[in-house]
């Protein structure tokens, strides 16, 4: 069953009272982002729906908007998303080969999650880190001036925190 | 040494801080505009000269002056701070370091447009950066700066942020509202301007992150002062936010009197190009704006220096001038492929087209697919007319803006870099191995003078 702690649903109405009377259509962007932290880093079709019901909208208007935005996952990933920068100014500070370092040390393509489910590598565009560069997005943070030993030491990080 | 006016303060110890941030004279500008008639506020901020610090460059105080009010209707600020032209960081910067500069800058003008509730609308990835301004936002709460009946003026203003998802075209002002409301950031036509029906069809006055800490200095020192800094219409300080093959990549305040070859060679500022390389070519606007090849960087076509100001980086218009836009100033060196940059950038708007408007939708795919047989030795000399020609056909044919900022980066690397596009073409297996070069992009050009 999903459902929100009754934590998550104060804050869902905490959200909810930000806006004027009649306009809590504008929590959904704020709550989806809750529900894809509470329900496992996606928004299955449930999840949407059950979303939907919160905020008293209809399920398309829920999906109409999951599906715009970027940083909604549609499909599972693993517990670790590596979200690499691949735009002009990461590119021309190494991007590419970062990427390519990603792949080959975990052993998976652009969009793929490792086989322990343990890491999802996706390449996105610009995220506002040009000067850091390259860059990925992992959780609610940025890892900047990415090298290979970087990358392996984060890869270390996570693997000691999943154990 | 130029004058700072919003990064002044970014060193001292504890700045993110509510206490340290009034200790050293934050949120005099609140106390001195909660004084003044708001529409001497927005007079003020007209006679300063600022311009939108977001990429448009259009007077704020225009903006400000052209918002409606209808008896009995709410008015809203909304602070754009959905940062996410490529090459542009410097709203981050200013909000993670010193948040409460933005959190002043909007109630100063909240207060001068009415606005009794205002939104930060934040990118979505900026994830840690929404916490910093909660938490600025709850200490200008407690100190009585926000609520109700602020400084004992009976002023109410409450102050929300609102995370994003991941969409470069909620930065379109209409999209963001959009995005506001719960909905796809799909831009609106216009009219209706969001000054006349905006934010839940209310009046509503969106403003970059920048320009609202900007109020803070000119309603300190008066806008007449403060349009005596800079040059011309370039008035004030504008941040910079450096990046791509330079010695020092970060956010540099400038006062727009200087030339763009000091702010890239400068110890102060961008520090040179690493390891001895040569300048090539720069993006200094953000991905938009066009490029420029090194020498009508430097130089303008008429042989003035080049400044770091609206109308110097405008001049010559598209033909051999770019534009000031976000301030993100991309820098490529010699080993850059103009090529594949352009391809990366072209691949952005791609993903980030929101798909309304039909020219943009394919074209910007339908760029992506050539630049991408170009860059990989697959291309034919026709690709690179037919690719000035869907540029063309998307730009001024879109709903919003985005359909032209995909346009120009292509038009302005065909335009300069023509033949370094013919030589991928013309090089099929060489141009897979090695880049073309600096060629002749640093070469002084002379270009006839029409008495």
């Amino acid at each position: 069953m999903i459902q929100f702690s009754p934590e998550k649903l104060d804050k869902v109405n905490e959200i909810m009272s930000r806006y004027p009377a009649g306009r809590h259509k504008s929590a959904l962007i704020p709550v989806l982002h809750l529900a894809q932290q509470e329900f496992g880093g996606w928004l299955d079709t449930p999840v949407m729906d059950y979303v939907a019901t919160l905020l008293k909208i209809e399920p398309i208007e829920v999906y109409e908007v999951a599906s715009f935005y970027s940083m909604y996952n549609l499909k599972p990933v693993g517990i670790y998303l590596f979200e690499v920068c691949q735009t002009g100014p990461c590119m021309v500070n190494g991007s590419d080969a970062i990427i390519d370092y990603i792949k080959k040390k975990l052993n998976i393509a652009v969009g793929e999650t490792t086989a322990d489910n343990l890491f999802t590598l996706k390449t996105v565009e610009c995220l506002g880190a040009c000067g850091y560069a390259p860059m990925m997005q992992l959780g609610n943070n940025y890892r900047e001036h990415l090298t290979p030993e970087k990358v392996d030491a984060i890869i270390e990080e996570c693997r000691a925190k999943a154990n | 040494m130029s004058r700072k006016l919003l990064l002044e303060k970014e060193h001292v110890p504890g700045i993110r801080s509510y206490e340290v941030y009034r200790r050293e004279g934050g949120y005099a500008s609140v106390e001195k505009a909660l004084k003044m008639a708001p529409a001497d506020i927005v007079e003020e901020v007209k006679k300063s000269g600022l311009r939108g610090r977001g990429g448009a460059g259009f007077p704020t105080g225009m903006k400000w002056s052209f918002l409606a009010k209808p008896e009995g209707v709410p008015r809203y600020l909304v602070c754009n701070a959905d940062e996410s032209e490529p090459g542009t960081f410097k709203d981050r910067y200013l909000m993670e370091f010193i948040p409460h500069l933005l959190i002043e800058g909007m109630i100063v003008a909240s207060f001068a447009l009415g606005s009794n509730v205002s939104y930060i609308y934040i990118r979505g990835e900026y994830a840690w950066i929404t916490d910093i301004l909660e938490q600025a936002i709850s200490e200008a709460r407690q100190n009585g700066f926000l609520g109700s009946n602020i400084l004992g003026t009976g002023f109410n203003c409450e102050m929300y942020v609102q995370r994003g998802a991941g969409a470069y075209i909620c930065g379109e002002e209409t999209a963001l509202i959009e995005s506001l409301e719960g909905k796809r950031g799909n831009p609106r036509i216009k009219p209706p301007f969001p000054a006349v029906k905006g934010l839940w069809d209310c009046p509503t006055v969106v403003n970059n992150v920048e320009t609202l800490a900007a109020v803070v200095p000119i309603i300190n020192e008066g806008g007449e002062a403060y349009s005596k800094i800079g040059v011309g219409k370039s008035t004030g300080t504008k941040l910079i936010s450096a990046c791509g093959n330079i010695n020092k990549p970060g956010i540099f305040e400038i006062d727009m009197t200087i030339s763009v070859e000091e702010f890239i060679y400068s110890d102060e500022y961008c520090g040179g190009i690493p390891n001895g390389k040569k300048l090539k070519a720069c993006i200094p606007g953000g991905s938009s704006v066009p490029i420029l090849p090194a020498n009508l960087l430097l130089t303008t076509a008429k042989g003035e220096k080049r400044m770091m100001n609206y109308e110097s980086l405008a001049d010559g218009s598209f033909a051999s001038g770019s534009m000031m836009g976000s301030g993100g100033f991309i820098v490529l060196d010699e080993d850059q492929c103009v090529v594949r940059n352009t391809l990366t950038l072209a691949r952005f708007y791609h993903h980030e087209s929101c798909g309304q408007c039909s020219p943009c939708r394919e074209g910007t795919g339908w760029m992506e697919r050539i630049l991408k047989k170009i860059e990989y030795g697959k291309g034919e000399l026709k690709d690179i007319d037919l690719l000035w020609d869907i540029q063309r056909k998307i730009e001024g044919n879109t709903i919003c803006p985005l359909g032209d900022a995909a346009a120009w980066p292509i038009a302005a690397a065909i335009r300069h870099f023509r033949d370094e596009f013919e030589w991928h073409v013309l090089n099929p297996e060489e141009c897979l191995t090695r880049n073309y070069g600096l060629a002749h992009y640093a070469d002084p050009i002379h270009v006839p003078v029409m008495a």
